[in-house]
């Protein structure tokens, strides 16, 4: 319980400290105004999506080679934690483009990936809600997982590669693209507070994860007396 | 200032979305907690 509530108060600690980056610290943008602090949370939270599916992704290969109840442990809690950020990208993406787009989405490269990445580690956890035998949930789902992630960079080059709808890269961008320094220095604030929330949360899943496997020990146990 | 309703919207759901799944989280783990302790002590009666 304690643990819970120390989660809690980091989490709001968390808030705190990115709301006064974006309001106050980073300056407000000339083209867009105010509408554009949204994407205090929507980059940071897109970014972390991926560390957390790559994570997985590299859980799920693990598990392919060596077999081992501690890879499968991980790459459910990254897909679980990466589809609640993707989940925030999806949320606050349409509520930034209609009132500077005029419309709550499009179906361009970017925004249409972007679903199929949320609806493919949908499909991930599905998937292992139907398998009832651990090994065989595990070896499935890591091979599906593994298949998952090929969204991954086509999401992150669609704008590269695609005339989209969905604005062109202020950072790593090439030539043109950058941002006020203040901006650059809350970003990467925000960023680093982010990969804290990413990491409280995928430590809380994980042990969630180990929890439920010692419960099935026990079960098993329990049916052989 | 034009827009800081949509701003507030987007803080307001975002955040909500981390504190639920946090909650579910917190909250499948101590559902599970108890089921341990209750195998733990099946188990010690049946032996």
């Amino acid at each position: 319980m304690l643990k819970t509530i120390l989660g809690a108060v980091i989490l709001f600690v968390l808030i705190a400290f990115t709301a006064y980056l974006a309001f106050h610290y980073a300056p407000i943008e000339k083209t867009m105004g105010v509408i554009q602090k949204i994407f205090y949370l929507h980059l940071p939270s897109a970014f972390s999506s991926f560390v957390a599916l790559g994570i997985c992704f590299y859980a799920n290969l693990r598990y392919v080679f060596t077999r081992e109840a501690k890879w499968d442990w991980l790459g459910v809690s990254a897909a679980e934690v990466g589809l609640a950020f993707i989940s925030v990208v999806l949320v606050t993406g349409p509520i930034w483009a209609h009132p500077v787009w005029g419309i709550w989405w499009t179906w361009d490269a970017r925004l249409t990936l972007t679903f199929v990445l949320w609806l493919l580690y949908i499909s991930y956890l599905l998937l292992r809600s139907m398998l009832e035998e651990p090994d065989k949930r595990a070896l499935l789902s890591a091979l599906f997982g593994i298949f998952a992630f090929l969204d991954v960079p086509l999401v992150y080059f669609s704008i590269r590669w695609w005339r989209t709808q969905h604005p062109q890269p202020v950072i790593l961008g090439g030539p043109g693209s950058g941002l006020d320094p203040r901006m650059r220095v809350s970003y990467l604030l925000v960023w680093a507070a982010f990969t804290g929330l990413l990491i409280l949360l995928l430590n809380g899943r994980y042990k969630l994860e180990a929890m439920r496997a010692s419960v099935e020990e026990l079960r098993r146990e329990a049916e052989v007396l | 200032m034009k827009n800081l309703d949509s701003v507030l919207a987007a803080y307001l759901a975002g955040w909500a979305i981390f504190f639920v799944y946090y909650i579910s989280v917190a909250r499948r783990m101590n559902s599970l907690r108890e089921e341990i302790e209750e195998l733990k002590n099946s188990l010690r009666r049946d032996k």
